[in-house]
């Protein structure tokens, strides 16, 4: 029975799923260039394109650190401002792509260090001691630019030559993602999981907590870095104020509102508030009481989050499709081959044993009693 | 649930999406033929709010006036205003909208200096002007690579205050040695503290201490008992009003009666709230303009906008007034409708009247004018002395 589920998928819809997000991000990238080329996206949707790139950025990788780990952290700002600082002053110095790479590589490095040095010590703590100890991080870093010459004090660094565009932005938004979902399924990946769902469970059976902590902390500060970087670049401007505690709430907010441990969540969210951010520009005076009804609805009728724990999914759209597409892809032992007609009337059968019934009526009681649990409050199979 | 919720979720975006490309379609016909566009990016909510606020007020108002007056170059003003919710990225974004989507002839603000240096690359790349009123930070219109081409304000930069205030002390109240207490995370204090301190050193004076503290403090009993131990004249303290309101009480509480020298940045009501009637005695700063000036352009400005808006203006009030005034008289002499033209006007503006001096453009794009500095009688401005 394990090892059948166990078993890696074959056959087109397999192959689907394998395909399914590099696919959907190239087919948006197309989509986005096309409107760019005919005039329908143009400078000032770029910018707020530009926003959301450097938004998902920043939503994935604190959702791998507070939504995949389960370690509440307010400091992603600090990491940010490293990054940011680091292109700045990289960039104005040798205002070229390798000073580009340089800043980038260098600011993310920096602050996957510091996410290192700082995340041995305080990721033995949990919970609020955790988010209080990165609270303070964030404003270390903060008041340190705000004192140091290099960074020009508080009135930040001016003139950063813009050397990316939304090509670049969109590259580095694809990658944030799929980089971090391929970490959550290696098995890395799983034991930050497993460290979120039981901490002491997950020690005992051999999978070393601190260190998976830690890990997930220095690659979310190392993408925290890069957006830094990246914010920097594209909005010639920078000052330690900034980057300051409701950098780190917005960022938050945005991981809140698509669901803790849901990367279309957040993908899905930093579009969603740039958007709505965008549309009330124009109506200055209500505009944050808009803002925060409907951060307050949405958390209201979905307390989890748009989508919860879970991704979205082409199940999701289940409903969208003809009946007999809809079981494709919702459990492992539907998805060999299209369901047989027959199924039609009994799929109860055909979804949990992936073989066609021939079964025309109802299922027989102790039948349905070990084999659709869901339904009947049973055991999970 | 799960999946109304899904669709509900799914075509609010789709929406939003839509609307956002629509409006574009629908804006992209550019300036109307007979009015003329001006863009306002300012902080209308967020930290800042209160500047830009007071701001638009003053832009509002100079436009009307405008209008009802006929225009400039035959046509009405129309402005189109945004808020950048104090954020420089979103002062960026916006300012891309104002040019590249509204079509704007010129852009007035953001307010604060970061704001408004966010929004200079855009206007440079754009060739669309961009004026701020209270952008004061030395280096907003000249960087390491020289002048900004497109970019110009209409007040006078942070170390010109302190020089002003320097001579003041020296000249007029003859000091001949001053402490220094300044606002340590404020790039403006910094400012101000260093170039009053090298030009009243210049005068012959002496600092004979400094002091800091930092924003947001309340208690200020050790930096006082400090100064109170020392020899000297003046106090200079740069700062905002909300901590040198408190320290200046304090320092009276603790006997120190020397004159406080301060700048734009007591410039507002809760400085009186703060240190109380009694302590506001002996308090000067300079600010870009004073309501007790008998000029008939004052007079005429306050009284006005005592009438639009039922209260008393202050210096955004009359900064923001002054640069929709100043950019409407480059637009008038303007030899065509273009940013470039604007630009050159903008640039060769000589003894312009504003309400808050006279000013001409310099070559870094800042202005010459005179500066005010005020005395404090029983925490109401009693003398008033352009400089």
């Amino acid at each position: 029975m394990s090892a059948q589920l166990e078993a890696r998928p074959r056959g087109p819809v397999a192959l689907l799923r394998t395909a399914l997000l590099p696919g959907v991000l190239v087919a948006t990238y197309l989509v986005v260039f096309f409107l760019v080329s005919i005039g329908v996206i143009g400078d000032y949707q770029q910018t707020i394109l530009a926003t959301i790139c450097i938004n998902i950025v920043l939503a994935t990788s604190l959702n791998l650190v507070t939504g995949f780990t389960g370690q509440f952290s307010l400091g992603h700002a600090g990491f940010m401002a490293i990054g940011a600082y680091a292109t700045g002053l990289m960039t104005m110095r040798y205002p070229s792509i390798w000073g580009l790479v340089g800043g980038l590589l260098v600011g993310a490095a920096l602050a996957s260090v510091v996410g290192f040095l700082i995340g041995i010590p305080t990721l033995r703590l949990r919970g609020d001691y955790l988010a209080i100890a990165t609270l303070g991080m964030a404003e270390i870093i903060r008041v340190l630019l705000l004192n140091f010459d290099f960074s020009n004090g508080a009135a930040g660094l001016n003139g950063i030559p813009r050397l990316i565009n939304w090509h670049i932005l969109f590259i580095f938004a694809a990658c944030s993602i799929v980089l971090i979902a391929n970490f959550l399924r290696s098995v890395h990946g799983r034991n930050t999981i497993a460290v979120r769902e039981d901490e002491i469970a997950a020690s005992s059976i051999g999978v070393n907590a601190l260190w998976a902590k830690t890990l997930a902390f220095v690659i979310g500060a190392f993408f925290g870095g890069i957006a830094g970087g990246l914010y920097a670049s594209y909005f010639y401007f920078i000052k330690p104020d900034m980057f300051g505690f409701l950098k780190s709430i917005d960022i938050l907010i945005i991981v809140v509102l698509g669901g803790l441990g849901s990367l279309s969540g957040s993908v899905i969210s930093a579009i969603l508030l740039a958007l709505i951010s965008m549309k009330l520009q124009e109506y200055a005076e209500l505009r944050m009481v808009f803002y925060g009804l409907i951060l307050v609805l949405i958390m209201l009728f979905r307390p989890q989050g748009l989508f919860g724990d879970g991704e979205l999914k082409p199940a999701m759209f289940g409903y969208l499709l003809p009946w007999r597409y809809r079981y494709v892809g919702r459990s492992k032992g539907t998805t060999r081959r299209w369901p047989a007609k027959l199924d039609r009337v009994a799929p109860w059968h055909y979804q949990y044993t992936g073989k066609p019934s021939g079964i025309t009526k109802e299922p027989p009681a102790a039948f349905d009693r070990l084999t659709s649990p869901r339904k009947r409050g049973g055991p999970k199979p | 649930m799960k999946r109304t919720i899904m669709g509900l979720v799914l075509a609010a975006t789709v929406t939003l999406t839509l609307s956002a490309c629509g409006s574009d379609s629908g804006s992209g016909g550019g300036s109307g033929a007979d009015t003329i566009k001006i863009g306002l990016n300012y902080e209308l909510s967020g930290a800042v709010a209160t500047y830009g606020q007071a701001s638009v007020d003053g832009i509002k108002m100079a436009v009307d006036e405008i209008n009802a007056a006929g225009g400039v170059q035959g046509k009405q003003i129309e402005l189109v205003i945004y808020d950048n919710k104090s954020e420089p990225a979103e002062a960026t974004t916006l300012a891309t909208k104002l040019m590249t989507q509204d079509n704007v002839l010129a852009v007035i603000g953001p307010a604060t200096s970061g704001s408004f240096k966010a929004t200079i690359p855009v206007a440079n790349s754009n060739k669309v002007p961009v004026v701020s009123g209270s952008a004061t930070a030395d280096d907003v219109t000249v960087d390491a690579n020289g002048v900004q081409e497109f970019a110009f304000r209409t007040c006078f930069n942070d170390s010109f205050q302190g020089t002003a205030m320097a001579n003041y002390a020296a000249k007029t109240l003859d000091a001949k040695s001053a402490v220094i207490v300044k606002d340590n995370s404020s790039d403006y204090a910094k400012g101000l503290a260093e170039a009053f301190k090298s030009t009243f050193e210049d005068n012959g004076g002496q600092i004979v201490g400094e002091e800091a503290y930092v924003a947001g403090d309340t208690d200020f009993n050790a930096v006082l008992t400090r100064v109170k131990g020392l020899n000297f004249d003046v106090i200079y303290l740069p700062g905002y009003y909300q901590e040198a309101g408190l320290i200046i009480k304090a320092a009276r509480e603790l006997g120190i009666d020397a004159p406080v020298l301060g700048a734009d940045g007591f410039d507002s009501p809760d400085l009186l709230n703060l240190a109380g009637e009694a302590a506001l005695n002996d308090v000067f700063f300079t600010n870009h303009y004073s309501s007790l000036d008998q000029d008939p352009k004052v007079v005429q400005f306050i009284e006005d906008f005592k009438a639009k808006y039922g209260e008393e203006p202050n210096a955004f009030h009359a900064l923001g007034y002054d640069t929709a005034k100043f950019v409407a008289d480059a637009i008038e002499r303007a030899e065509e409708l273009t940013g470039q033209a604007v630009r050159d006007a903008l640039a060769s503006t000589v003894d312009f009247p504003a309400v808050t001096g006279t000013l001409s453009i310099d070559e870094n794009h800042n202005p010459v004018k005179d500066i005010v500095v005020i005395g404090l009688k029983d925490g109401v401005q009693a003398t008033s002395e352009r400089i």
